[in-house]
């Protein structure tokens, strides 16, 4: 056979589950086969000398041995652990919702190099801290145009007009932006303002490095956040668990302990 | 799973189902078992089908510290010997019998009965996290030690806990995170080997008068 049994990968752990007394099976994004899953032996107990590295959000050097049904892991090293992440739970809360966006979006086996990259860079930039809006708003707009769900930002849905600059609509059911005349027969349109317009624009458009100097107050960052996660919820057809625990911190952070 | 299966009778067929249904059962266990259990003399069989049937009857929930129990409250905290000043925060019951076999703690507990899993989508409420906060209230609780696991899932449990607690004017502590015993300096991973570093001791001189008497 032409695939040897014992094969090594680059790879960032975007989840893990219980499997059995103490084995873990893990969900990896890697930049040569995509998402994979992996079975890991043992590393529940506290001898296991791999249980350290193969934590959820690493960035690991990974050896693997082909299994009949999963692969399984031979050996595992961390090359970036993002300790910084997992010591702040406002940032480990966006990180987690990252990675089980990549989990839920992406199709296994399927090789997605653009979206590893985009993966990394989206983690070390929450890691790092600023503008973190703004990175999970550029992620969300890239992974959906990665995975084949690119929102149109251009032209109205419903008519194919260009969109004017006056009264517009987005409209996740339909793909995107509608003119006022489609949005009631475009299934929970909700108004979009010019300004949450051009940002989305601009950030489907331009790279990060021109979309890391943008600013937004608090109701324009509500605004994106909104839409593009509802947009969302629509591709993936379910709710975003992640998501849940964003909102519960957002929440809490704002009462008094006596109220939670 | 095995409904096209007429080679096996109806109620062992049943029988391996159920044992399917338990965590860490595979398949091949799960007939293994009940072929084991047929077996067995009927008044073995019955011991364990009555033992199974009391302990759904008779053990309940502590009011108290949430842990597994006969009585309530339960017998840790009963036991007048305690000191009721300090609550160890543990995930599951069963990490409480790891902890009581150390002999290092005589304070009190409480079991969350599971960790903070975003993505699973497990978030506080599923936890007992609300009768905690009770507790610390109403209590003269002086230190809770929260003693998750150090994974992803325990530490953001942790660290939600701390931002709950710290506001009450109660010290929080966490269990020092640092190298397996028997496991080998090489083999550690950064983070470990970081927060060893972190939480490194100063050294006592051993005595030597002690040590040859
Ligand atoms: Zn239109
Ligand atoms: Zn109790």
């Amino acid at each position: 056979m032409a695939v040897p049994r014992l094969y090594k990968t680059e790879a960032v752990i975007i989840r893990q589950r219980k499997f059995g007394e103490a084995d873990r099976i893990l969900t990896l994004l890697t930049p040569a086969f995509g998402k994979i899953e992996a079975k890991a032996r043992g590393v529940r107990k506290t001898t296991s000398r791999m249980s350290g590295h193969l934590q959820p959000l690493n960035r690991c050097m990974i050896q693997l041995a082909r299994g009949r049904m999963t692969d399984v892991i031979a050996g595992c090293e961390t090359l970036e652990s993002f300790h910084r992440l997992r010591e702040d739970l406002d940032r480990l809360s966006e990180s987690l919702y990252v990675a089980e966006l990549v989990e839920r979006m992406l199709p296994e086996r399927v090789p997605n190099y653009p979206s590893y990259r985009l993966l990394l860079d989206t983690l070390r930039r929450l890691e790092q801290g600023d503008g973190r809006e703004i990175a999970l708003r550029y992620f969300e707009i890239r992974l959906l145009d990665q995975g084949g769900f690119r929102p149109e930002l251009e032209q109205c849905v419903g008519c194919g007009k260009q969109i004017e600059a006056e009264s517009h609509f987005f409209a996740p059911r339909a793909g995107g932006v509608t003119c006022p005349a489609c949005a009631p027969d475009s299934g929970g349109a909700r108004s979009l303002t010019l300004n949450g317009l051009k940002v989305l624009r601009q950030l489907q458009r331009e790279p990060y490095n021109k979309n890391a100097r943008l600013r937004l107050d608090a109701p324009l960052a509500q605004e994106l956040e909104r839409h593009l996660r509802s947009y969302v919820v629509c591709v993936l057809e379910r709710d975003v668990n992640s998501a849940a625990f964003i909102d519960r911190l957002r929440r809490e952070s704002q009462l008094t302990p006596a109220e939670v | 799973m095995n409904e096209s299966s007429p080679a096996i009778a109806a109620p062992l067929a049943r029988l391996v189902e159920e044992f399917y249904k338990l965590p860490g059962i595979g398949p091949k266990s799960a007939q293994r078992l009940a072929y084991y259990l047929l077996r067995m003399p009927p008044a073995e069989a019955q011991a364990l089908a009555a033992a199974i049937i009391e302990v759904k009857e008779r053990v309940i929930f502590c009011s108290a510290c949430q842990n597994v129990t006969e009585e309530d409250p339960c017998r840790v905290c009963s036991d007048g010997s305690r000191d009721r000043t300090v609550i160890c925060v543990v995930e599951e019951p069963l990490d409480i019998l790891s902890i009581e076999r150390t002999r290092a703690y005589g304070g009190l507990y409480h079991v969350l009965h599971g960790t903070i899993s975003p993505m699973d989508g497990i978030g506080p409420e599923d936890l007992k996290i609300r009768e905690l906060l009770e507790r610390l209230r109403s209590d003269d609780i002086r230190e809770v030690i929260l003693a998750t696991n150090p994974n992803l899932e325990g530490e953001a449990t942790a660290m939600y806990l701390t931002r709950l607690i710290a506001p009450l004017g109660i010290k929080v502590t966490h269990l020092a995170r640092g190298l397996p015993v028997g496991g080998d300096l090489e083999y550690a991973d950064d983070v470990t080997l970081a927060r060893a570093l972190e939480g490194r001791q100063e050294v006592q001189q051993d005595n030597r008068d002690g040590a040859s008497a």
